[in-house]
């Protein structure tokens, strides 16, 4: 099933053709409009009239998250004021918040790629779609509901938080589609058992879940915990929202990225230098189509890989793998290329271990070392020193055989590492690089 | 016969000892026996109290990582001689010791010792079999 058969199946010359016209149109706007482009490009000796290819993009600048902050709040913005209709800003984790403007038209584009998502996740007409995305400055809420809308389905804008509330609308109102982040869908399940709700009983049927990286592990939890099916949706507000990206409910396997509107390329984070099909690296997006605030070469800082293969749903657009990590939250050991999330999934596998941890990096001499911090609790303690001892040594071994890197597991008192309300704070890094 | 012991993990950082200590004498709790395992990153203090479980909970209320082990309080004649001969008796049943340490509080002339086995009802039919005065915890705790 598609929402637009013609532009989801497009045979990729065509759409090859369609990228090369609306790469070319969007550079010559962001070079009038945008005073950074202008500036980027002369810098890189590059003029909007050079691209000639698709190839071509490779000599363009990269964008990045800092350039957007340098020119916040509106300085990107390649339309005027008067056309802007809506605007969105991501939580800044680290001083002020990414702010992106959109035009009548680019909510259209939205709309139709949320749509489009729905139904490549198995919604459709006539589902009662219960949104529990946050509605506001976060992109979530409001860019699954025109997409729900656009597609001509019943969306329940129930935004996020007070789950006993969700549960009984859900019971009530007999939702058909969930769609929120994947660690809430998995809160929702811990309440409804408390609550003595089951989910068989519900009408649920897909959930489509994204703004946070997870597992495929984690997918099958929350097929069995919420008796749907789970199905991965990847946004970033640089880009749009939600609906830059998703899996198909026929193959589960990779995320197909919207390419007549997103032109996808995957860069080794160190060098920024291009990778071939298949290979793992950052994730770098041009829109081609938007209007208020286009990003040419965009550094997403997500890690994956991307695949032209074709797809058994008959969709020609990539498909892009699950996120891995951020680029940004990447160490490299020795040379070896470790995320905190690889060492919280050995960390979760060795019982009574608890996902609490702090990665300590430091170099001593020419040598980097790594102390992986963990919290002893009661499950894990002994009173003899010799199993204390043994559990370090196991938790060092699990890390050298998943990660090909030699770290030194230090206990720690319960409670001893800092909680966060928000983003976790897992490394600390002392190099004085 | 047995008597129950409370463990508690420290980080090796300074105050650690003092706060625990603190803590148990704010709860009027009173250490009977203590002994600490450490290694260079961690350590582990072991404690005979006149309360176990109450010490326990102060602790856990606080944070510590606590866990109770039985161990055995055996009298030693205070003599030349007097711990080695308990130890032949066990090395001979193959019964391993996991660590040991001394009762502050004599019995009767005698001194106390406490062990840690790795079969703790083996270790004390051994013991009695061979005649030794295993202590029982409400004597213990009480002396």
């Amino acid at each position: 099933m598609y929402f637009n058969e013609e532009f989801e199946t497009l045979p990729r010359p065509a759409l090859e053709a369609l990228q090369l016209k609306r790469l070319q149109n969007v550079l010559e706007r962001v070079y009038a409009n945008v005073p950074f482009y202008r500036a980027s490009f002369a810098a890189a000796g590059i003029k909007p009239s050079d691209v000639k290819s698709l190839a071509d993009l490779r000599r363009l600048p990269f964008t990045t998250k800092q350039d957007m902050r340098n020119s916040y709040p509106y300085g990107l913005f390649a339309a005027p004021m008067e056309e802007i209709v809506r605007i969105h800003a991501s939580s800044g984790t680290t001083g002020k918040p990414t702010v992106v403007g959109y035009t009548l038209k680019d909510i259209d584009t939205w709309s139709e790629l949320m749509a489009r998502s729905f139904v490549s996740a198995g919604a459709h007409k006539g589902d009662i779609i219960h949104n529990a995305y946050g509605y506001g400055l976060f992109t979530g809420g409001l860019g699954a509901h025109y997409g729900a809308e656009r597609l001509g389905a019943s969306v329940i804008p129930i935004s996020g938080g007070n789950t006993k509330r969700q549960l009984m609308i859900m019971q009530d109102f007999g939702s058909t589609v969930l769609t929120c982040t994947p660690s809430y869908s998995l809160f929702m399940a811990e309440e409804a058992s408390a609550e003595g709700v089951d989910f068989k009983n519900l009408k649920l049927r897909v959930g489509i879940f994204g703004a946070e990286p997870w597992s495929e592990a984690m997918r099958g939890e929350i097929e069995e915990k919420l008796n749907l099916a789970a199905i991965d949706i990847y946004g970033l507000s640089e880009i749009m929202g939600p609906g830059v990206a998703i899996e198909c409910i026929e193959a589960k396997k990779g995320l197909h990225i919207w390419e007549d509107h997103f032109i996808p390329e995957i860069i080794n984070p160190e060098t920024g230098e291009s990778l071939p099909e298949g290979e793992r690296g950052e994730l770098v997006i041009t829109t081609i189509t938007k209007q208020g605030i286009p990003l040419i070469r965009y550094r997403t800082r997500d890690i994956t890989s991307l695949t032209y293969e074709p797809c058994i749903c008959g969709r020609t657009h990539a498909r892009i793998t699950r996120m891995s990590g951020r680029s940004d939250d990447m160490l490299i050991i020795r040379g070896v290329n470790v995320f905190p999330s690889q060492i919280e999934s050995v960390l979760v596998g060795i019982e009574g271990v608890e996902p609490h941890y702090l990665l300590v990096v430091d170099r001593v001499g020419t040598l980097d070392t790594l102390e992986v911090q963990v919290e002893v609790n009661e499950q894990l303690f002994s009173d003899e020193v010799k199993e204390l001892q043994k559990l370090s040594r196991q938790i060092e071994k699990e890390i050298k055989d998943m990660l090909g890197v030699t770290c030194r597991a230090k206990l720690v008192e319960p409670k001893s590492i800092q909680r966060s309300e928000g983003k976790a704070k897992r490394v600390q890094d002392n190099r004085a690089l | 016969m047995k008597v129950e012991q409370i463990s508690i993990f420290i980080e090796n950082k300074s105050g650690r000892l003092a706060e625990i200590t603190r803590i148990l004498g704010e709860a009027n709790i009173n250490i009977r026996a203590l002994s600490l395992a450490d290694t260079s990153d961690f350590g582990i203090l072991r404690l005979i109290v006149n309360d176990c479980n109450a010490a326990s909970q102060v602790l856990k209320d606080r944070g510590f990582t606590v866990n109770k082990t039985e161990v055995v309080a055996v009298e030693v004649p205070d003599r030349p001689g007097g711990l080695a001969a308990i130890l032949q008796v066990l090395d001979k049943q193959g019964t391993n010791v996991e660590y040991m340490y001394a009762f502050v509080e004599r019995c009767g002339g005698n001194a106390v010792i406490i062990f840690r086995f790795d079969e703790t009802d083996t270790a004390i039919k051994v013991l009695t079999d061979s005649a030794f005065k295993v202590l029982a915890g409400d004597t213990l705790y009480s002396m």
